[in-house]
């Protein structure tokens, strides 16, 4: 059962990507934006005259702050405190900022069934919910490809497909997100190490350790990355305050983010966002390792492929047919 | 004493000159002026008032910054033409190769960090305080070895002015194996930063072996052309003295390298269009345009026509002899290879998108004012540079002689 109920059934198809901008819906409204008259706002302005510090409202523990992985266990619970410290502030609630380790025995991978997909994009926008993605400019992990049918010529996909209903008679569509590659060319080009496969198979990015240079979204075949090209903005009402450090929490501006199959809720035992609100049951989720999930199933059983497999990415995202 | 005494010179030969010289230099200064208010506005709101996208992610900056890491190359490359058809004093010629080559390298670092997201975490590539992410990281890699030659290229001016300084002989034979060095050095940090893009296999356009070797064929061309006009600025204001002969030989140079790098085109074009597979794409946005985009179009096919030309005319002895031809020459190449190796390479590597759409890219104005202020700041070192060695190079400014203005 999904734990987020979505009310907005019928303006769906609306919510399509036909206006989407790649930095936002209306970037135009983004460069013009005034500032909000805060204090925080009027001294970071004022710092902009020094230049660097202007970058964020950035405190002194937050710009020596380590790399996540070199952290010691004092050092993260100090990080999470001034987290969510900074986090009420802004947004004016308690936050959870998890540092839940990988599950002792998991290696996560995802199943999608292009044959149930109808292509209803729900799963794009729970996942902006969960995850914190900025509204502002727009952030979506997910893009849903529209095919015609008979080939599966990327470009001659779209993702601006906005009819009254899905599916559409001769088409068929095809999610792509982050694939979490166990070869992924994204996180070898990084310089700083600033983002890294986790051990059961999680992409993540450390969005305080990120210099945004965006080598890695050159690097992706899959467009799985996304850059925060200014403040994200999110309203203070549909924040998720449920989060983990190398997922949903809270990033800021000039920073790399991406998918991490909903770190905050598979670490937990719980199905990512996308997992639970597809009405048709096409997507699927679950450990590698484990000889009896349901995607171990799916590997077997079911005719799989991979997207660009010829690239060597090995992604641990399966897309499959049911029937 | 003798410190001091050296700088109170040097802030004297700096600050004195002919009124063209405080134009020039006030001009510099009030564009990078410009520059720097701009990126002050790039760094209040975020790289959003730039025309980058998550589709073309890399713009305007990485396209000028590659294009003078290949400039910084060539200008250290000249050493070797230089030798084997003995232009006059090596030196001579390596000292303002290595001025242009550092001006052209601070340029590539200015670049680098405004196309940076997060500038303020600079200090993560320092090895030891950061993490610098070796082996794997290409962009690591150019770190290395753009720091390294920055080095050099201070280093041995350095050393060979501090000498001519001091009116103490050159030990040549400590200074030259610095000098060879820089020869493989200059042919790295162009082969490792082609190698950033080639190394992508996400991006077809750039994924062809083919990239590096064409980086150096055209870095051979921009950068011996800016090395040209440069001599002639030179030795027009100062005492310091370039043959013609030298001239017309780097000319003559610039007509192999462009044949070389016209060759490669002809090799690139014919593979994509033979094979007529979807790699093609990139190739055909900028050329003639995808899906009714091609904003590229003009400009590429301006980049051809210059290069072309300037091949013509280096290629002809009696245009390359003459200054008025030449020079035109010079300019037609600058601005052709700039584009080439710039946006032209830049852009269609992401265009179409790796899941096939195609967006397209223009610099906003914040992206062009910047990016003015960025050349204004590295010419306005190469002059003052240029300003304060000459005169010790030819004898002018030593610490006996008085400063000659």
């Amino acid at each position: 059962m999904s734990d987020r109920q979505f009310t907005d059934e019928e303006s769906v198809p609306e919510q399509g990507h036909d206006d989407v901008d790649p930095k936002g819906p209306d970037r135009e409204s983004g460069n013009t934006r005034e500032p909000l008259p805060d204090r925080r706002t009027f001294l970071k302005s004022a710092a902009g005259v020094l230049g660097l510090f202007a970058v964020s409202s950035c405190t002194w523990q937050e710009f020596f702050q380590k790399n996540f992985k070199q952290m010691t266990k004092e050092e993260i619970e100090g990080t999470i405190e001034r987290l969510r410290t900074q986090y009420k502030e802004k947004y004016g609630k308690e936050f959870v900022v998890g540092a839940e380790g990988p599950i002792d025995g998991t290696l996560y991978a995802y199943g999608l069934d292009i044959q149930r997909c109808i292509g209803c994009r729900r799963c794009v926008y729970a996942c902006v919910e969960e995850n914190n993605q900025s509204r502002d400019p727009q952030i979506q992990y997910i893009r849903v490809l529209r095919f015609k049918r008979g080939n599966m010529d990327l470009e001659e996909s779209t993702i601006y497909y906005n009819p009254e209903e899905v599916p559409e008679q001769g088409y068929y569509y095809m999610p792509v997100q982050c694939q979490h590659c166990a070869n992924p060319p994204c996180t070898k080009v990084c310089p700083v190490q600033a983002t890294w496969t986790e051990p059961d198979g999680i992409v993540v990015v450390d969005y305080n350790w990120c210099i945004g240079c965006r080598y890695c979204m050159a690097a992706c075949p899959y467009m799985g990355r996304w850059f925060n090209f200014a403040e994200p903005v999110i309203p203070k009402d549909r924040i998720n305050t449920q989060t983990h450090y190398l997922g949903n929490r809270p990033r800021m501006r000039n920073v790399v983010e991406k998918c991490t199959f909903c770190i905050q809720r598979v670490r937990k035992g719980k199905y990512p966002a996308c997992v639970e609100v597809c009405p048709v049951g096409a997507r699927k989720f679950g450990n590698l390792l484990d000889p009896d999930s349901e995607i171990n199933r799916i590997i077997k059983t079911k005719r799989v492929f991979r997207l660009k497999e010829e690239l060597n990415t090995q992604p641990k995202f399966y897309y499959f047919f049911a029937i | 004493m003798q410190r001091s005494g050296f700088f109170v010179r040097a802030v004297k030969t700096l600050v004195t000159g002919p009124p063209v010289y405080y134009v020039w230099v006030l001009v510099l200064l009030t564009f990078a002026c410009v520059g720097i208010a701009a990126y002050s506005k790039q760094l209040q709101t975020g790289l959003i008032v730039t025309g980058m996208t998550g589709y073309v992610s890399w713009g305007f900056y990485i396209g000028n910054f590659t294009f003078l890491v290949g400039v910084a190359a060539a200008a250290v490359l000249l050493i070797i033409p230089a030798y084997v058809y003995q232009f006059g004093p090596i030196r001579d010629i390596v000292i303002v190769g290595e001025a242009l080559a550092v001006s052209a390298l601070l340029m590539c670092l200015m670049f680098v960090t405004a196309d940076l997201g997060r500038p303020d975490r600079l200090w993560h590539l320092i090895p030891g305080w950061g993490i610098l992410n070796l082996p794997t990281s290409l962009l690591g890699w150019d770190i290395v070895v753009l720091n390294g030659y920055l080095f050099l290229n201070l280093f041995i001016p350095g050393y060979i002015l501090w000498k001519a300084y001091h009116n103490e002989p050159t030990n040549m034979r400590f200074i030259t194996p610095f000098i060879i060095l820089s020869i493989p050095w200059a042919v790295s940090i162009h082969t490792v930063t082609a190698f950033i893009y080639n190394g992508l296999a996400a991006r077809p356009f750039w994924n062809a072996s083919i990239l590096a070797p064409r980086f150096l064929a055209s870095a051979f061309c921009s950068g011996p052309a800016l090395v040209m006009l440069l001599y002639q600025v030179v030795r027009k204001y100062t005492k310091f003295h370039v043959k013609d002969e030298a001239l017309f030989k780097i000319a003559e140079m610039i007509a192999y390298a462009m044949a070389i790098n016209l060759f490669l085109l002809g090799a690139e074009f014919f593979k994509e269009l033979y094979s007529d597979t979807h790699h093609l794409s990139p190739l055909q946005y900028l050329y003639a345009g995808l899906h009714g985009k091609g904003r590229l179009v003009p400009w590429i096919w301006c980049a051809f026509a210059f290069n072309v030309a300037a091949f013509l005319i280096f290629l002809v002895p009696a245009t390359r002899r003459n200054f008025a031809t030449l020079n035109v020459g010079c300019v037609l190449i600058i601005l052709g290879i700039w584009i080439e190796k710039g946006i032209g390479l830049i852009i269609p590597g992401f265009i179409p998108s790796p899941l096939g759409e195609v967006w397209e890219y223009a610099p906003t104005a914040v992206e062009l004012l910047v990016t003015l202020g960025v050349w204004s700041l590295g010419l306005l070192i190469l002059t003052l540079i240029l300003k304060l060695i000459i005169p010790i190079e030819t004898g002018e400014l030593t610490k006996d002689a008085r400063t000659a203005a």
